[in-house]
Formats: structure tokens, sequence, C-alpha cells
């Protein structure tokens, strides 16, 4: 009866995947270093990455796995993108946090 | 044997995952970064994903956070961030509710969804004797390479706007001028 309550179900891995998500969330709010803002942004991808093999496995469908294909390439593109903004900002400036980024606004 | 697995990946990812906001350091930060991303490899090969347990290693852990520690030293930020300052005032309880809201909402999604949730696909192919030892990532090039063979082409576009648009942006403008006055 234990051995088979200790199996881990799709529901297990999916509110795994949903603290990850939320840790990452907490993590763009709170932290103020936009490149530590971005590894969150990569702990949000990774939860649902988690959540999309979770449900390609229940539901027997490849397509799950398929997107998650797709979204690690967009993610690979979007770090590159995203990084190469940060230098840019920062090349000029000895500030390290987001909320010097002020001229921003119009 | 599966329990005491996902149990092991899961405690990765979660210290890797509070490590990264709660670390200081920029460099101990994406060092935990790596924590998270190889315990969801564990967890991707744990439910048959094993092609893209190797893509997770390979660009994750490999190459996104090779390229978040060269422009961490590249910049020079990899100085001690000061974490006992609230910027602003009541930012932290409010990230609180927010994040544990949102985990509430979707842990109550999972549990009273779940039982919505049935087959539906042709199946997933699990390497044995009989298909094959790398089944899945057979399966995983026949659905990329013949439902989805658009989109893996818009992707390149992608990859070389990417690209082409990084390099833009991390020209010097000052040596352009330059050129250009010449």
């Amino acid at each position: 009866m234990i051995a088979a309550l200790l199996v881990p179900t799709a529901t297990w891995y999916l509110v795994l995947s949903a603290i990850l998500f939320g840790i990452g969330t907490f993590g763009v709010l709170v932290r103020r270093n936009p490149l530590v803002m971005f590894m969150c942004i990569e702990l949000m991808l990774n939860a649902v990455n988690l959540s999309f093999v979770t449900l390609a496995r229940k539901l027997n469908d490849i397509n799950g796995q398929t997107i998650v294909f797709f979204v690690m390439v967009v993610a690979a593109a979007e770090v590159v993108v995203g990084l190469g903004i940060i230098v840019a900002i920062m090349r000029n400036r000895s500030s390290v946090t987001a909320d010097d980024l002020t001229e921003l606004n119009g | 044997m599966e329990f005491f697995v996902f149990g092991c990946a899961a405690l990765m990812i979660l210290v890797g995952a509070v490590g990264v906001i709660t670390r200081s350091h920029p460099v101990h930060a994406a060092l935990s970064l790596v924590l998270t991303l190889f315990g969801v490899a564990v967890l991707f090969v744990a439910q048959e994903a094993h092609f893209l347990a190797a893509v997770q290693v390979i660009v994750y852990a490999g190459a996104i956070v090779v390229l978040f520690l060269f422009v961490i030293m590249l910049l020079g930020v990899d100085r001690v961030e000061n974490l006992r300052t609230e910027p602003l005032t009541a930012q932290r309880p409010l990230a609180v509710i927010v994040s544990l809201g949102l985990i509430g909402i979707l842990v109550a999604a999972f549990t009273t969804g779940s039982g919505a949730l049935h087959e539906r696909g042709e199946g997933i192919n699990i390497p044995d004797l009989n298909t094959g030892t790398d089944a899945n990532t057979t399966q995983l090039a026949e659905s990329i390479f013949s439902k989805y063979v658009v989109a893996f082409e818009v992707t390149s576009v992608l990859l070389v706007v990417a690209v082409v648009g990084t390099v833009l942006l991390s020209r010097r403008i000052k040596s352009v001028e330059v050129e250009t006055s010449k």
C-alpha cells in the first residue's frame, strides 16, 4: 500500500513545476540585478518545460516533447538577445541594478 | 526507485532555485541555476524524454549558463549585491503573496483537474530491445521533421535574426562614427 503511494504520479511533477514557477516569479519580482532576473526567467521557462514533458507522458502524446524542443530553441535566442541588450545598456554604466534605468521612460 | 529519483531531483531543483533568488553573488546564482537545470534534466530522463534531457544539459547547463558567466565577467558586475535593504516598501511581502498565490492557484488546478486528463496521443515510444534504443529520439525527430517542419524552418530564421541583432547591439557605436568620419 505504501509502495503504491510512493510512486510519483503526474500530479507530483506538476506541483513541483508549479513551485519552481512560483520561485522564479518571486525572483523576478524581488531581485534588482538584471542578470539574476534573467536567470529567474530561465527558472520559469524550465518549470513550464517540466510540465510539458509531464503532460506528454501523462497524455501519451509526443507533441508535448516537440514543443519543449521549440521552447528551448526560442529560449536560447531570447537569452542571446537579452544578454546583448544588457551588455549594451550596462557597458558605459557602473550601476548594476535595474532601478537605475529610469531614463528609459518617455 | 522512481520515488528516490524524483526526491533527489526535486531536492536539487528546489535547492538550486532557492539559491538563484537568495545568493547575493551573481556567479553563485548562476551556479545554483546549473543545479536546477540538471535536476530538470534528471526528471526528463525519469519521464522517458531522453533526447530533451541531453539537449537540456548541452544547451541550458552548457551554453546558456556559460553565456551568463561570460556576461557577468565581461561587465564586471560580479559584486555582492546587498540583499538586506528593500528598495521599495512592502515589495517583498507583496512578492511573497503573489508567488504563493500563483503556486496555490496552479496546485489547485493540477489537483482538481488531473481527473480530466486522459490519453489522447498515439503513444510515446519507450526505448527497449523491441523498438530500438533510440526510440524516443526517432519519434521526436519524426514529429519535428514531418508535422512541424515549417515551424522548424522558421526557427532557423529566428536564430539568424537573434545572432544578427546581438551583433548589432553589442557593436561599439564610437568605432562606427570614427569610420564614417574618415
